[in-house]
């Protein structure tokens, strides 16, 4: 494995569009209920246990070549909120081409072939871990990363926090980001024997209700 | 030590033949006691009466129905079930196991689930339909009794058409819960919470749109012949007439 093709697809300038996403801040800080670095931080924590968990374990079991479209099913049933279904699957798809001109693939292609309206993002990004030669481990950890980040970066902008709060936030939250990530790549093992229901569920009410209010406004910051 | 209470409730629901439902099976055990009430139109319908209070920790509860092509069962309860902590170490298990043929309805509507205080409980329903089968599903679940903590309360819930999950959503929350459960992301304080979901083949042809049911519920169409209602509420009362709403502007 290249710790270098990690650090690659896990820098937040590589040209997969996830800039444009806040993972539920705007909706958050527009309704109150992210108002600086103490509730970003709770808002990060709930999102990193429950969808940063399910993304990163799809993630490390597609790197681990469960079947991807096992998985974008199993994704679908953990997202009940079309808003959220709908950019998972641009993420994914955006994700998708810069992959495939990165980290050349079959894989990828027959991914890209079979969902030519994007796969879910993680399964996707699994599959570009495969082929940058990185492991469920560094797929798990790039996911659960991104559950934070985009958070945080999108918190930035929204409330002109400062970015030395938020990027201590992400700090703050690395111990417990690395437990999640382990406990992804042992769920995602378990994928390969069980079946996709061994993947975690763990769900955030909040995050799937406002995305769909979000999804609505007529004017806004980010896509999701 | 002590071990806790195992057990298990089985119902069978067939078309009788006569445009109507029986209910060749119908056996409750221990705490888990089943009646027959007078149902609306063609359906069955079975009470769950808690005989004992519980769960308590250690205890293992099964439900089980089955719904046969042309059967429409409905399952109500008595009451709220409470899980309380117990003498016995390590959390109570409540395990429901639903199967719906197609041609069938089930209509699962019971009462709260109340998280006491001190209590753990894992909570896991796995629905399995076929093809053609209908459903209307009701979870509610509730943190602590009036000004109470909760205690700790893991509720999992799977649905599967075919062989295919069409939802898989686990919530957990309480005392040990991974961090953030209260927190802006997930339930943001509220003490009630619960889904909704209703399953028709007809769906397939005809979509529901999602809708916003205030700032704390909304409708969403789910990836297959279904809908889904997920609510956050104060407490119970409020959920209970956000879901009613709900379930009347989907029939």
């Amino acid at each position: 494995m290249s710790r270098a093709a990690l650090l690659v697809l896990a820098d937040g300038r590589f040209p997969a569009g996830g800039h444009a996403h806040s993972g539920g801040a705007e909706a958050a800080v527009r309704a109150g209920r992210i108002t600086g670095a103490a509730s970003l931080e709770e808002f990060c924590r709930g999102r990193l246990h429950t969808a940063g968990l399910v993304s990163a374990s799809l993630a490390a079991a597609a790197a681990l070549g469960a079947d991807p479209a096992a998985l974008d099913t199993a994704a679908d049933a953990r997202t009940p909120s079309p808003a959220l279904r709908v950019a998972a699957r641009r993420l994914g798809r955006q994700l998708m081409r810069a992959a495939r001109a990165t980290w050349p693939s079959g894989e990828l292609d027959a991914l890209a072939g079979e969902f030519p309206k994007g796969a879910h993002q993680p399964v996707v990004l699994g599959l570009a871990a495969r082929a940058a030669g990185l492991g469920a481990d560094d797929a798990a950890h790039c996911v659960a990363y991104e559950s934070v980040s985009g958070p945080a970066t999108a918190t930035v902008r929204l409330l002109s926090l400062d970015p030395f709060d938020a990027t201590a936030v992400l700090a703050r939250l690395a111990p417990e980001l690395d437990r999640v990530a382990d406990q992804a790549v042992l769920a995602a093992r378990r994928t390969l024997d069980d079946g996709v229901d061994a993947l975690p569920a763990a769900s955030a009410p909040l995050l799937e209700i406002s995305a769909e209010a979000h999804a609505a406004w007529a004017v806004r910051l980010f896509a999701s | 030590m002590t071990t806790g209470v195992r057990a298990t409730a089985r119902i069978v629901a067939r078309d009788d033949g006569r445009g109507g439902t029986s209910l060749p099976v119908l056996a409750g055990e221990g705490p888990l006691a089943l009646r027959r009430t007078r149902g609306s139109g063609d359906e069955a319908r079975v009470m769950i009466v808690g005989a004992m209070s519980g769960p308590l920790g250690g205890d293992h509860f099964t439900v089980q129905a089955e719904v046969a092509k042309g059967a429409l069962l409905h399952v109500g309860s008595a009451a709220a079930t409470i899980a309380l902590p117990g003498q016995a170490k390590g959390e109570a298990r409540y395990d429901v196991r639903l199967h719906v043929a197609a041609g069938g309805e089930l209509r699962w509507l019971p009462e709260q689930l109340i998280s006491a205080q001190g209590s753990e409980l894992y909570v896991s329903s796995r629905i399995d339909l076929a093809h053609g089968a209908r459903l209307i599903h009701r979870e509610e679940q509730v943190l602590g009794r009036a000004g109470e903590q909760p205690g700790r309360l893991t509720s999992r819930l799977t649905v599967r058409v075919g062989e295919r999950p069409l939802l898989d959503q686990e919530l957990a929350c309480g005392p040990g819960a991974p961090g953030g459960w209260d927190g802006p992301a997930v339930l943001a304080g509220h003490r009630a919470m619960g889904q909704l979901v209703v399953v028709r083949p007809e769906f397939e042809r005809d979509p529901v749109q999602p809708q916003q049911m205030g700032e704390y519920a909304a409708l969403t169409p789910l990836a297959g012949p279904a809908v889904l209602v997920t609510a956050l509420a104060p407490d119970a009362l409020q959920l209970r007439r956000v879901l009613d709403q709900a379930l009347q502007a989907l029939t």
